[in-house]
């Protein structure tokens, strides 16, 4: 999660003062932290892009409510998860949304999903092709809410109760949430588990 | 291949998923009773808890491993130069303004905005003759002939919209209200089934963000106001699970009583009924005014 001060408060003091320069400092430092936190929640990297640009013109916009006693890039970072969040339900096409309310998952694939990067990292080569294909599509059966507080709680390591903050949920609901995502990841990534760690229904190991 | 069924279950003995992932995570405080030694001796002692423990891990192992893109080397520029020709002044927010405009929300705004806007000005061209008298034959006529134009008719239309809203949600909180948990055990293990309000709460979301909204368009903030109080408690209801441990339902309870919430759906309602009803009777001048 976010953690960054040191320096952030005196530029966004310049900033409203009115130097953008000031400001510009401040979105180059923060910039990339957001699009990997937007790019987990959206799946995507245009939208990513484009939640960190609307995080960043939603934070100058609102400069004037941030305390200077705060965090300026836990600020920021909620700010982004809104964004995302924002960004997921206009994506998300109404026929989906119905089809969730009545419990049918079967077409919630992003349709602006795009393939992953090709950074050869070893750590990466792991997870290629078709395997990595379904573990994005399990992500993007998530539903907003679910998906933004798995991100926030499994790679962010927010507390329940700052997701349930930034959700506008409670402890037992935001608790629920990142349960059912975690529910619906092992439905459909389960079986795709190897090294005899999952059973299946055929019983295979 | 059929995908694994996850069951939650509890069977004497062994975990369940949630204290699972409450132990994954660190939570054992919300998982109850057992600490983490306790289960990671479980875990060492019993072979399907440990399957099951590790197939989580699995789970989570994968999507961990799935890369995040990079954006490239010159992305911090890209968004500046996006960002920097609407960068008015600090402190001045329009995203306020525009927050609610998707597409589909100003289709269907749009269309129920038009609807207001065409009952506002057939009541202002259609005004009372001067020179009737209420009380008349013909003052009489006039009313219920303004009373079944269509602007009228239209704006009854959305207050008979509104209204089975109000009386969907009165019965939804109603029925949390009145619920109570049972079940074997302790009152601590007791639950109580929600699935059927969560689904009514999951439907009523959006219909109630966009009547909140007309009702804001058009003016008319009673309704919007108790729209606005309606909505973190449908929120609160449709994500919580799906059957609630007695803490659980107290903590729904509790919000929807501190907000005082089903006093003034019920007030609301019976305000917007009224309205709904066409004019048959004149109006006396002194009220015409208000």
């Amino acid at each position: 999660m976010i953690r960054m001060d040191g320096g952030d408060a005196e530029h966004v003091a310049q900033a409203l003062r009115g130097d953008q320069d000031a400001f510009r400092v401040l979105v180059e430092r923060h910039s990339r932290t957001l699009f990997r936190l937007a790019f987990r929640m959206t799946g995507n990297e245009q939208d990513a892009e484009e939640v960190v640009q609307e995080a960043m013109l939603r934070a100058y916009r609102r400069l004037d409510k941030f305390e200077a006693r705060s965090n300026f890039g836990t600020w920021l970072y909620r700010i982004a998860v809104n964004c995302s969040l924002d960004m997921m339900r206009k994506r998300r096409p109404e026929k989906a949304q119905r089809q969730l309310a009545k419990g049918d998952e079967s077409e919630m694939q992003d349709p602006l999903d795009t393939a992953v990067s090709n950074d050869p990292g070893p750590d990466r080569l792991m997870l290629s092709g078709e395997l990595g294909e379904q573990v994005k599509v399990a992500m993007m059966q998530l539903s907003p809410v679910e998906r933004t507080a798995f991100v926030m709680r499994h790679f962010e390591g927010n507390s329940i109760e700052e997701i349930g903050e930034t959700l506008g949920l409670g402890a037992g609901a935001t608790k629920n949430s990142v349960f059912r995502a975690v529910q619906k990841l092992r439905q459909h990534l389960g079986p795709l588990v190897g090294h005899g760690q999952a059973k299946s229904a055929t019983g295979e190991i | 291949m059929e995908s694994e069924r996850i069951v939650m279950k509890y069977t004497g003995g062994h975990l369940n998923e949630e204290q699972l992932l409450d132990y994954r995570y660190g939570d054992l405080a919300d998982a109850g009773a057992t600490g983490e030694q306790t289960i990671e001796q479980h875990l060492h002692e019993c072979a399907q808890c440990r399957t099951s423990y590790e197939a989580l891990q699995g789970v989570l192992a994968m999507v961990e491993a799935l890369p995040v893109a990079e954006p490239g080397p010159h992305f911090e520029a890209r968004v500046w130069n996006k960002i920097a020709p609407q960068l008015t002044r600090p402190g001045f927010d329009w995203s306020k303004l525009t927050a609610w405009m998707s597409p589909k929300n100003l289709a269907i705004c749009g269309t129920v905005a038009a609807l207001i806007v065409v009952a506002f000005f057939a009541g202002r061209i259609s005004l009372p003759q001067k020179n009737v008298t209420p009380g008349t034959a013909q003052g009489v006529e006039n009313v219920s002939a303004r009373a079944n134009e269509p602007g009228q008719v239209r704006e009854r239309i959305l207050l008979v919209a509104v209204g089975d809203h109000l009386d969907r949600a009165q019965s939804v909180l109603l029925e949390i209200s009145n619920a109570e948990t049972s079940g074997v055990g302790s009152k601590r293990d007791q639950v109580v089934d929600i699935s059927e309000q969560q689904e009514r709460a999951q439907e009523m979301l959006i219909s109630n963000q966009l009547y909140r909204q007309t009702a804001v368009h058009s003016g008319n903030n009673d309704v919007a106001s108790v729209l606005d109080e309606l909505e973190p408690v449908l929120l609160e209801i449709a994500h919580s699970p799906s059957k609630v441990s007695s803490s659980e339902l107290e903590e729904l309870q509790r919000g929807i009583e501190s907000r005082g919430l089903m006093l003034k759906i019920r007030v609301l309602d019976s305000t917007v009924r009224n309205k709904e009803k066409p004019a048959t009777q004149p109006q006396h001048s002194a009220t015409r005014g208000s």
